[in-house]
């Protein structure tokens, strides 16, 4: 063996021994899991005897399971509400604080607080805070002349309750529209006013564009985490009232977790991956194909 | 010109209505726990109390085991940042300085990892500790950490990436080995990276609901998210508890902002911008 050669090889030999502590902890803590799960979701286990085969049956019984549907329809209801709300909501406020106003940092920081509560602390706060009864939000809308919903105890005003409770955390996501605006040239401005253009066109043809890197990686962050979505949910409603906020995540805990049904759990986890899969590719071909992509490097 | 002032107030006051709308929660929160269960449960809602009860703070230390839930927490926290920064530095710093075959394949599963809900992996993982005997200890929690956390390797590569190869090669003919090289070159240089990346454990550490809920099941051993959520399902109406509680979870997280903000604001864009 020549001289490169064996350096190369000690080279990659003490570089796989530093990365050896993650390399175990994924096989044991990531890849097992994973398959481990699939096993399991053709099973029936209670995780307490040994798993039995049962082939297809959880999966059947699954799709059978109207409060799989519903739980999925829940999901999907925060979603597509919630998700498109924060990402409009936090551009409008980047936007607003990435113009020459006094007191920025104040804003920024009043801004971006509520997102760093703990969400045992969001949820029990917005639990009380939205109180038909006793909290302030109902006595606010009453002095206004406006209707006074049950908010989290009223089915048809459970999911927008939680989606209210969620826009209050959204500054974690309006730092990010802001470093990405303040990243946009101002060149670009500057070309598009000589040429005539408005504000409202130079929104549509300069900033959103140039911000679409980061809406994709907000609007990726934002499925992944409003399919597990679990603790505000757990807290504020435990799915009820009459399952309006059963959510997926929520129903794979009890299923696992409260009724011991590990393996109809497992086979609902792999449902979440696929849907999470799906979603997430259709979110990068919808970008690919409408996203400006030009000035950022892929890595 | 005229035009120009009349949209600048405009601005200011959509952002003063959006800081309120941000803002009154916070209040309702502090002076709900301030407040005798007579406020609380007044009609209509009173915004302060008619009498400021600072010893609803005093209950909570004294009455509940709230000192206990917070050293719990203090424990799995400190433990799990113990474990991430080790781990995780020195797998960030395989992936940055050697070449290994294969390396670019396994970095991205890195990140693929990042992707994958908990909820696929919580069921087998629960299984595993459990045959092990460790469900109703810290364990769970704790020693997974020092296998490397998917966030701060990356974190803490991008980073690596940056320190100048000269650097490494001088101490190399100072005959410094790869170690010394990660101990005295690598890591004295990356402290905002460090520091960057102990901030995110700590908050997920701090906050984190779903793992503890799985895996402690003892009163004496719960941390602090959990011990309020059962406080919630086992007295109802003590709202003035409850929100002193959250109060203080969230005290510390406060601070550290104030102390930190630019680490802070920096990592979520680092995050947010690079990936």
């Amino acid at each position: 063996m020549s001289k490169v050669a064996k350096s190369r090889l000690r080279e990659a030999r003490i570089g796989l021994l530093f990365l050896s502590p993650w390399l175990i902890g994924l096989a044991v803590f990531t890849a097992y899991p994973i398959i481990a799960s699939l096993y399991f979701s053709f099973t029936h286990y209670s995780g307490l005897s040994s798993p039995r085969w049962a082939g297809l049956d959880n999966y059947v019984q699954l799709f059978k399971d109207p409060l799989f549907w519903k739980s999925i329809y829940n999901t999907l209801y925060l979603a597509i509400i919630g998700i498109p709300l924060a990402q409009v909501l936090s551009i409008l406020v980047a936007l607003l604080l990435n113009t020459k106003v006094k007191f920025l940092g104040i804003f920024r920081t009043l801004y971006f607080l509520p997102s760093i509560v703990p969400a045992v602390a969001t949820a029990l706060l917005w639990k009380w805070f939205l109180n038909p009864q006793f909290g302030p939000v109902n006595l606010l809308l009453e002095k206004i002349g406006l209707p006074t919903p049950g908010w989290l105890t009223d089915p048809a005003w459970s999911k927008p309750a939680l989606i209210l409770t969620s826009v209050w955390g959204v500054g974690g996501a309006m730092v990010i529209y802001l470093a990405g605006l303040q990243n946009i040239p101002t060149e670009l401005y500057e070309a598009a006013e000589l040429d005539g253009a408005g504000k409202i066109a130079r929104l549509f043809t300069i900033t959103l564009p140039m911000l679409s890197p980061v809406i994709l990686f907000n609007v990726v962050m934002g499925i992944i985490n409003s399919f597990q979505s679990f603790t505000s949910v757990f807290i504020m409603t435990g799915g009820g009232p009459e399952n309006s906020t059963l959510v997926y995540a929520l129903s794979i805990y009890r299923n696992g977790f409260q009724f011991y049904k590990m393996g109809y759990a497992s086979a609902m986890a792999w449902v979440l991956l696929i849907m999470t899969s799906i979603a997430i590719v259709f979110v990068f071909k919808f970008f690919g194909k409408y996203g400006y992509f030009g000035g950022v490097d892929k890595q | 010109m005229k035009k120009r002032s009349l949209g600048k107030t405009w601005i200011y006051l959509l952002l003063i209505a959006g800081a309120v709308f941000f803002m009154i929660p916070f209040f309702w929160m502090f002076s709900t726990s301030l407040k005798s269960y007579d406020d609380v449960f007044a009609f209509p809602p009173v915004w302060w109390p008619s009498e400021v009860l600072w010893s609803n703070y005093a209950d909570l230390l004294v009455e509940l085991p709230f000192l206990r839930y917070t050293l719990n927490t203090v424990i799995v926290t400190g433990m799990t940042l113990l474990g991430f920064m080790l781990s995780s530095s020195v797998v960030a710093f395989g992936f940055s300085y050697f070449r290994i075959p294969g390396k670019k394949v396994l970095f991205r599963i890195l990140l693929v990892t990042l992707m994958i809900p908990p909820q696929v992996t919580m069921i087998p993982q629960f299984v595993l500790f459990n045959k092990l005997g460790w469900v109703g200890t810290f364990l769970p929690l704790i020693v997974p950490t020092f296998f490397g956390g998917a966030f701060s390797i990356f974190l803490l590569k991008q980073f690596f990436d940056t320190v100048p190869r000269e650097f490494s090669d001088a101490a190399k003919l100072d005959g410094a080995n790869e170690w010394k090289i990660f101990l005295k070159v690598y890591l004295p240089l990356s402290k905002p990276a460090l520091a960057t990346s102990a901030l995110f454990i700590f908050i997920w550490t701090w906050t984190d609901f779903l793992n503890p809920l799985i895996y402690l099941n003892d009163d004496r051993m719960y941390t602090l998210s959990i011990g309020l959520q059962q406080l919630s399902t086992s007295r109802t109406t003590a709202w003035p508890q409850l929100m002193g509680g959250s109060v203080l979870m969230t005290l510390p997280i406060i601070v550290l902002f104030f102390l930190a903000q630019k680490t802070f604001i920096q990592g979520i864009q680092v995050g947010g911008i690079k990936s």
